[in-house]
């Protein structure tokens, strides 16, 4: 069966004023219908640019999708002019944006902008459009729906504008869900109230959902697939169970020990383990491993060459020298 | 909202009332009074000059001559010019609709420049559209309306003879040919004022838009694929606007101002220089009312603002 998504060798590059700041760098991801893939890395590591770069919503310039292939369905998104995207945005991949509080325009009713996609890509009436969005609107469980479709954004909490945010995803019933960190912005509680929301969609529409989150819990408890990013790189990327029970790239390993861990009694808790240093620089990056000023396994070939994306088992691939040569295994 | 708007009339009254009185005041010291030239006139003699100030009550102190003014303002007295022999509302009215005829359409010329060049520059910010429209712009904003009016004087009425330089009341002719006369003699003000206009506001709709276009509801707006044109017209505009549409509303005394200068040099009948010529005659009635016309505008219009700003953005409520 042919993916939904499969991204190849992925380059989103931005021109600064101290030169090409290379946000995704070389990456390939591949979705299956259907399929809830976590997307997971550090702030800044390039997971926004990657899923903007899908829809060509980065800023065009100063941002500019430099190489690579980005199929849908078989078709390339990278060579389409905005205006034949215009077609795919919303009705064939739905996107969730981060910032409930910005991600809505002030000055018009939450419905109206739920209801214009559905006019522009289902054809409806004024009138039909406005009650599939009060249906939307019953669906993603906001109370009082036929009334506060009238309603205006500054009027909704945080967490109910997400579930704004989800039911304009979903009007127009999309096959793929692009979620950039749904959840990070609002209160605990509220997390995980919109992350089982997003689980019920998902069982009820059958769409793919692309999840990026920098929170490992998240992945643990919604992904089947995961992709670990660093520095624009993906570096490893496996089933959630094999990720969890063996991670094979120090960074991931690192990812993992710095989930606060629950099920532990406080006599054995161990202290949370962060990974140390920052993420790197994305301008001019060194040759070699870009992890390797943080990696606590580097050794002389991490500097000098950079780790290719390989095979270590079915389905499990990573990037790292260890394991290579020395038959090291971390 | 109308209570809202009965309540802000409300407040503007005692402001008004303070504006007056200053108004009054320094009018009242300045020197020279309609009378001064039957002082000095041998024809007159100065006992029937006496008695006239006399009755005039001119001679009485400030206070007293402003409680009067205020007294017969409220009525609708608007009091009597001396130079042109007639009620100063009337000559007011008189003026008002030829100073609206230009101002109105010189802002309507600048909003119909400035919105679409602005709108489009910031779509596309450093492209050579963008550096056109800025330098022009930023020329437009620098030269002063009283060097490119006498510009076009030297260029469309003196040099290639297109248009008429002084601005007549009584346009001969009627219909189709009396409108058309009626535009033609307008139309340098109008482009005067207007393009300067146009300069300032195009900086100022480029840059609010600017602002809006890469906040994060604009790109949740084209992820809907609703198109460019909509992204930028309903989701991008209406919000750039709110700022431009409350400077424009501000900023509409000071055009009166300006205009004064542009009715001087094309001489054009309106009430700015019906202001300027009061001045020079002395004729404080006129001088007054029209002053006091041009403070209410100022009330006036940043009620507008307010007003307006309220309805464009939903966060505003009345109270
Ligand atoms: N418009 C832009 N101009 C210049 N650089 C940009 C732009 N957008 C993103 N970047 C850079 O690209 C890099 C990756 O950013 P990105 O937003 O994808 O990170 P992220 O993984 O989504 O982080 P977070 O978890 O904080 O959302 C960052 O270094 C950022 O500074
Ligand atoms: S390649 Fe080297 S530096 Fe990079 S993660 Fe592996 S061991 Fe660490
Ligand atoms: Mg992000």
């Amino acid at each position: 069966m042919a993916p939904l998504l499969e991204i190849k060798g992925l380059k989103t590059h931005f021109a600064t004023d101290d030169g090409m700041l290379r946000a995704v760098d070389g990456i390939d991801i591949t979705l299956n219908k259907g399929e809830t893939l976590c997307v997971v890395g550090e702030s800044g590591c390039g997971k926004t640019v990657t899923a903007m770069s899908i829809l060509k919503l980065i800023a065009m310039p100063p941002g500019r999708i430099v190489q690579g292939q980005i199929l849908f369905e078989g078709r390339d998104l990278v060579p389409l002019a905005s205006r034949e995207l215009d077609d795919i945005r919303a009705k064939d991949i739905g996107f969730i944006f981060q910032e409930p509080m910005t991600s809505l325009n002030p000055v018009l009713s939450v419905g109206e902008q739920v209801a214009e996609s559905l006019r522009r890509h289902e054809g409806l009436s004024n009138k039909d459009a406005l009650a599939r969005t009060v249906e939307m609107f019953k669906l993603v469980q906001i109370p009082n729906a036929e009334a506060r479709v009238h309603d205006y954004p500054h009027q909704f909490s945080g967490g109910m504008r997400q579930r704004v945010m989800i039911a304009m995803a979903l009007a127009c019933k999309p096959k793929l869900v692009i979620a950039d960190e749904p959840t990070t912005a609002l209160d605990v509680t509220i997390q995980a109230q919109i992350l089982d929301l997003l689980q019920d969609m998902k069982e009820r529409f059958g769409m793919a959902v692309m999840l990026i989150t920098h929170a490992m819990g998240v992945v643990a408890e919604t992904a089947q697939r995961v992709v670990v990013m660093y520095a624009g790189k993906v570096v490893e990327e496996a089933d959630v169970d094999s990720l969890f029970e063996s991670p094979r790239h120090p960074y991931t390993q690192g990812l993992i020990r710095s989930i606060p861990r629950i099920d532990l009694d406080s006599a054995h808790k161990t202290r949370l383990e962060a990974i140390g240093g920052s993420v790197p620089i994305l301008i001019d990056p060194a040759p070699g491993c870009r992890f390797a000023p943080r990696c606590r396994y580097a050794f002389g070939l991490c500097a000098e060459k950079e780790p290719a994306l390989r095979e270590i088992a079915p389905g499990h691939r990573m990037a790292c020298h260890l394991g290579e040569k020395q038959g090291v295994t971390p | 909202m109308r209570q809202y708007i009965l309540r802000r009339l409300l407040i503007a009254v005692p402001s008004l009332l303070g504006i007056s009185v200053v108004l009054y005041t320094v009018l009242a010291l300045a020197p020279g009074d309609p009378f001064a030239e039957l002082a000095t006139n041998p024809n007159v003699p100065p006992e029937v000059a006496l008695a006239l100030r006399a009755k005039f009550g001119l001679d009485d102190p400030v206070y007293l001559r402003y409680f009067r003014w205020l007294a017969a303002m409220v009525q609708g007295d608007w009091g009597f010019s001396f130079v042109s022999r007639m009620n100063v509302d009337t000559l007011i009215l008189q003026r008002l609709p030829t100073t609206l005829y230009v101002i109105g359409s010189a802002q309507l010329l600048a909003l119909a420049i400035a919105i679409p060049v602005g709108v489009y520059a910031a779509t596309r910010p450093y492209s050579i559209f963008d550096q056109i429209a800025n330098t022009l712009a930023f020329i437009g904003f620098s030269l002063p309306t009283f060097f490119t009016g006498l510009l076009f004087i030297l260029i469309f009425s003196v040099t290639l003879d297109w248009l008429p330089f002084v601005y007549s009341t009584d346009v001969k002719g009627t219909g189709i040919r009396w409108l058309f006369e009626q535009i033609r003699q307008a139309i340098m003000p109008v482009m005067v004022l207007g393009l300067f206009q146009a300069a300032s506001m195009t900086r100022f709709v480029r840059s609010a838009m600017l602002d809006v276009i890469r906040l994060d509801y604009v790109t949740t707006a084209r992820a809907k694929g609703i198109g460019q044109a909509r992204v930028i017209v309903k989701h991008a505009m209406r919000n750039a606007m709110i700022p431009v549409v409350t400077l424009i509303a501000l900023q509409m005394p000071a055009v009166f101002g300006g205009a004064i200068v542009t009715e001087q040099i094309f001489r054009i009948p309106g009430i700015g220089s019906l202001l300027i010529s009061s001045i020079l005659s002395n004729d404080t009635p006129v001088v007054m009312a029209v002053t006091f016309v041009f403070a209410c505008l100022v009330v006036l219009f940043n009620l507008i603002a307010d007003v307006l700003y309220g309805w464009l953005d939903p966060r505003i409520s009345f109270r």
